[in-house]
């Protein structure tokens, strides 16, 4: 039990130290994360200020400046996009490499991923709120509960997806590529997550179909709508729940993919 | 005629490398559909929400919308794929494209054949259809060219983005997402009328890198309406001439950045 904790730990500060090389790419990607934060914190705001009486989708102006400069600090940390090295070394064979060792694909890339994400926590969440603070007035929480809740929110998004992302990838056991599925997730999932427009625009039976019948919500919506405070704490506390059973659902389906993969595989390749 | 003949090779081997994995292509076509799709109908639920946003009505929004869906899609389908320019430079695989007696610019630009892009157009232009039909436009002369112009000079315009930003990738090799500010962002930016922006942001998109012309003032003098902002009723028909400088300065700095690209030697 020590050993494997010991060496989840190992696992997670590599997949910390790996993203802590690309410091270029860091400063590039937030300047990228800020524009859009621009971009769409404006069109909101236009929203808000032709709706009736300034509110729009049950936000005010505030949370909407807030839900998406938050939001773009997320993306990243939840790594909504860009994560396509399961796919890759299925594609090239590597992925036999992995199967020999002692930890099993889907352990062993979420202890990778939680480093990758604790390092974005750090790194790419802070600039776009801060920019976004400065520019644009923000909410702060004002319910003791909802600091603790967003952060427990936000280890379940970047958990769920992890899980939706390692199954998309593992799509290329059967495929060989996973170039048209992982085209498919990065659309889906940015204006599923609440990325483009907060889903509360919506009409709402597709708002809470979505919410229930899809783990992507979970992703990015529910995180920023705890800390907006859009609802009471108990919905709050329910939303987060829901967040959590897909969340374990998507890891599982995970492991149970993987283990079905693992007896048809054949290895591509010299 | 001769001379084409090596990148009809180049298009064939592209084009069995991008249908070898037949599923995997398969939702890759119907997602670039799906990616314009999207874009629409984010203003839909947008203008679901507000009637009025930035004092622009659905239809008028709309024609926005269209023109530079359709523009931006023909830049995406034909210079697109320059953006993974930065992938060929840290891989040193640009140097197997410089040795080539072809043109560098387009060896790179089939080098992803983009026929997975095609419906995205289709998708495009109907967008634009349909605008033009939900709007009362006074069919003058000018405004039937503008029409047909507009689109082209975005197209123009995106791709010169397009090179520019890929162009990038010579001077910083992990300059990762910058590009997709004013690539994707730059379309996103264009899709809504300029008025929803704050002063300082609007000056540097529209009018510092251009992005104005793309779509606001065409459609505003397809429409007939005053601009807001002041500018006169003709600078719609400014478009292609920003389109023209925008491609000229995209070539200038695209062949400085060939000159001073260093192989990584790998």
């Amino acid at each position: 039990m020590r050993a494997s904790v010991a060496t989840f730990g190992a696992l997670m500060w590599s997949g910390f130290r790996r993203y802590a090389t690309y410091r270029q790419a860091t400063v590039a990607g937030s300047f990228t994360n800020i524009v859009f934060g621009f971009l769409r914190c404006y069109v909101l705001l236009a929203v808000a200020a032709g709706a009736a009486g300034g509110v729009a989708g049950g936000y005010d102006a505030r949370q909407l400046a807030t839900f998406v400069w938050v939001g773009q600090g997320l993306l990243n940390v939840v790594g909504l996009w860009g994560w396509n090295d399961l796919a890759e070394r299925i594609r090239t064979g590597d992925i036999a490499a992995d199967l020999l060792r002692p930890v099993p694909p889907v352990t062993a890339y979420l202890a990778a991923d939680l480093g990758r994400a604790g390092y974005q926590t750090l790194t790419r969440f802070v600039p776009p709120v801060i920019v976004g603070a400065l520019a644009f007035p923000l909410v702060a929480p004002s319910r003791w509960q909802t600091v603790p809740l967003f952060a427990a929110s936000v280890l379940l998004a970047v958990v769920g997806c992890y899980g939706c992302r390692y199954l998309v990838n593992a799509t290329a056991y059967w495929l060989g590529d996973a170039r048209g599925p992982l085209m498919f997730w990065t659309l889906s999932s940015g204006v599923l997550a609440g990325l483009y427009f907060p889903l509360r625009l919506l009409p709402e039976w597709l708002t809470v179909t979505l919410w229930v019948a899809t783990p992507i919500p979970g992703l990015l919506q529910t995180p920023l709508d705890v800390l907006v405070e859009r609802d009471g704490p108990a919905l709050q506390a329910g939303l987060v729940g829901l967040q959590a059973v897909w969340a374990v659902i998507m890891v599982a389906l995970a492991g149970v993919v993987q283990r079905r993969a693992e007896r048809k595989l054949v290895v591509q390749g010299g | 005629m001769a001379d084409l003949k090596p990148y009809a090779a180049l298009i064939g081997g592209r084009f069995r490398s991008a249908t070898t994995y037949r599923a995997s292509f398969a939702v890759e076509l119907l997602t670039n559909a799906g990616a314009t799709a999207v874009d629409v109908s984010t203003i839909f639920v947008l203008f679901h929400a507000a009637k009025v946003v930035g004092g622009f009505t659905l239809g008028e929004a709309l024609l926005m919308t269209g023109l530079t869906a359709s523009g931006f899609v023909l830049a995406d389908l034909t210079v697109g794929n320059i953006d993974q320019l930065k992938t060929y430079v840290r891989m040193g695989t640009l140097d197997s494209v410089l040795v080539r007696p072809l043109g560098i610019l387009p060896q790179l630009v089939i080098a992803d054949l983009p026929l997975r892009k095609l419906m995205r157009f289709v998708v495009g232009l109907a967008v634009l259809v349909v605008a033009v039909a939900s709007n009362d436009i006074a069919w003058t002369a000018g405004n039937v060219v503008l029409l047909i112009v507009a689109p082209l000079a975005g197209a123009v315009f995106f791709g010169s983005i397009f090179v520019l930003s890929a162009s990038l990738a010579f001077w910083w090799v992990d300059s990762g997402e910058v590009g997709a500010a004013f690539t994707y962002g730059g379309r996103d930016f264009t899709s809504y009328p300029i008025t929803v922006y704050g002063t300082w942001f609007r000056a540097i998109f529209a009018y510092g890198l251009g992005f104005g012309f793309v779509s606001y003032h065409p459609a505003l003098t397809l429409l007939g309406r005053a601009d807001p902002l002041g500018l006169p009723a003709w600078a719609g028909y400014l478009s292609p001439l920003v389109a023209l400088a925008a491609a000229g300065i995209a070539g200038f700095v695209w062949r400085i950045g060939v000159r001073h690209y260093r192989s990584t030697g790998s």
